[in-house]
């Protein structure tokens, strides 16, 4: 079923990484005026209708990041997000291949490797435990000079963006799957492994196009994750944002087993097309609009 | 001390890296969907001409370089140094054979070049992109030869050696892309 959920909301997604732009209303109701934020995606309205019985939903949705912009990066992009209940990341990444095939009306051949063992195949060591020094060594052996990274996953960021991310998806769709369980974002941890999460990524021509969960559907978990998220804003100086308690309740009303995926379809265009920069594809991006 | 965030890198702008001034050519944004953004840069080093590529992470603040570039005239060369004048203020610049690089074998006096300076000293001098300059010495030409096919070094005035074509004799004046050590044609007068 097509859902269509609010841009603007009074929570946002926590993430250190992802940057919520704001504004404010003032009138009847609030006559002292009410600070909103733009969807930076739709997942936490969806997964309202979802615990609410639902059923699988996807929708295509306007979202917004403050501080994104480049080559493959708009403050302003579109995203298509679906969920189905059922399904696990595995089944959901089928699909997700199936339908982004017809798309480019091509039959690309369909990789499927684990996060770590695509670290293991690139440097021969293991995400996981790998130390700090190892990280280092392996972007400067790759030609990334860098300094000032202080965490672990801000390494294993730079290493997947700057060095695996061009070669992935050169033969057909790469999915890499079960990420380091700090990186888990609102997947569910692993039952088997408690250090991996159930998460995937899709890339296709070194470009990074889809990202779904096995969804976390624990409302405590959920919570612990927030306020650390929150906690990380405060130590990275970002403003704390917001808790989205209509989820949280959600959530412990119960959200079906299922999995979730948003796709990028302004870069699916752009490889439909053959272009190299979203701005070929885009109306208007930032710079005109 | 002035400083860049990663927000206003855009080509053009100058930064010191290592204690050495370098001028962005590329800035790239690069970040995954879910974590930490950078920026990957291309720079010069004006120092030594090399090109190097950095990753910052994005938001981070990198110090300024006070690089300017200014338009000097060539005055003459003592054996040690050159020496540029700026035609408005009329302040002298005395430049060493490291800044100079290769811009030394094209220019002579009155030549107006771009010199790039640090806190007010010259770190590297750009040589017009064309100069005209005599031939001093090459071999006599094949009578009757004006193809051009084939060529002939040819030593110029500043002693700048060029391969030329087989008809262009000791006396006459060519004119030269600096920027590749070639030649371009004859000029008369």
């Amino acid at each position: 079923m097509e859902v269509c959920t609010p841009i603007l909301s009074q929570a946002a997604g926590t993430d250190p990484s992802i940057e919520p732009l704001h504004t404010r209303y003032t009138g009847p109701r609030y006559p002292q005026g009410l600070d909103l934020f733009l969807q930076t995606s739709p997942e936490f309205a969806m997964k309202r209708l979802l615990a609410a019985g639902s059923g699988p939903i996807y929708q295509i949705a306007q979202v917004f990041r403050d501080g994104e912009y480049g080559s493959r990066h708009n403050p302003e992009f579109t995203l298509l997000e679906w969920y189905r209940p059922g399904l696990d990341h595995h089944g959901l990444m089928k699909e997700v291949a199936d339908l982004v095939s017809a798309c480019l009306g091509e039959e690309p051949g369909v990789e499927k490797i684990s996060y770590v063992a695509l670290f293991e195949r690139k440097f021969g060591w293991n995400p996981l435990q790998a130390r700090i020094r190892q990280l280092e060594d392996a972007a400067k052996m790759h030609g990334v000079e860098t300094c000032n990274l202080e965490r672990r996953d801000q390494w294993l960021d730079l290493l997947m963006s700057l060095v695996i991310e061009p070669t992935l998806g050169a033969q057909g769709l790469t999915f890499v799957y079960d990420y380091p369980a700090s990186q888990a974002s609102l997947a569910r941890l692993s039952s088997e492994d408690g250090r991996i999460a159930s998460r995937f990524e899709l890339y296709y021509r070194g470009l990074e196009l889809a990202n779904g969960f096995h969804e976390l559907t624990d409302a405590v978990e959920q919570r612990k994750r927030f306020e650390a998220e929150n906690r990380q804003r405060q130590q990275h100086g970002l403003a704390q944002l917001p808790v989205d308690e209509n989820l949280l309740e959600a959530l412990e009303s119960g959200l079906p087993d299922c999995a979730g995926v948003a796709l990028g379809l302004d870069r699916l265009l752009m490889l439909q097309q053959g272009e190299a920069a979203l701005d070929d594809v885009l109306t208007f991006s930032l710079k005109d609009a | 001390m002035a400083t860049y965030s990663t927000n206003e890198f855009r080509g053009g702008l100058k930064l010191l890296l290592d204690g050495d001034p370098c001028v962005i050519i590329e800035n790239e944004f690069v970040k995954p969907g879910k974590g930490q953004a950078f920026n990957r840069v291309k720079l010069r080093n004006l120092k030594t001409g090399r090109v190097l590529e950095k990753t910052f992470k994005s938001g981070e603040s990198v110090e300024a370089a006070d690089v300017i570039d200014r338009d000097l005239q060539y005055l003459y060369n003592d054996g040690e140094y050159w020496y540029f004048m700026d035609n408005d203020s009329f302040e002298q610049y005395q430049v060493d054979a490291s800044a100079m690089g290769e811009s030394a074998k094209w220019i002579k006096d009155q030549d107006i070049c771009n010199v790039t300076l640090w806190n007010d000293a010259p770190i590297l001098v750009e040589a017009p992109n064309f100069v005209v300059l005599e031939i001093t010495d090459t071999d006599p030409g094949l009578k009757g030869d004006t193809s051009g096919g084939g060529g002939k070094p040819a030593t110029l005035e500043t002693g700048a050696v060029v391969r030329v074509p087989l008809f262009v004799q000791i006396g006459e004046k060519v004119k030269v892309d600096t920027r590749k050590g070639e030649y371009i044609n004859r000029v008369k007068g």
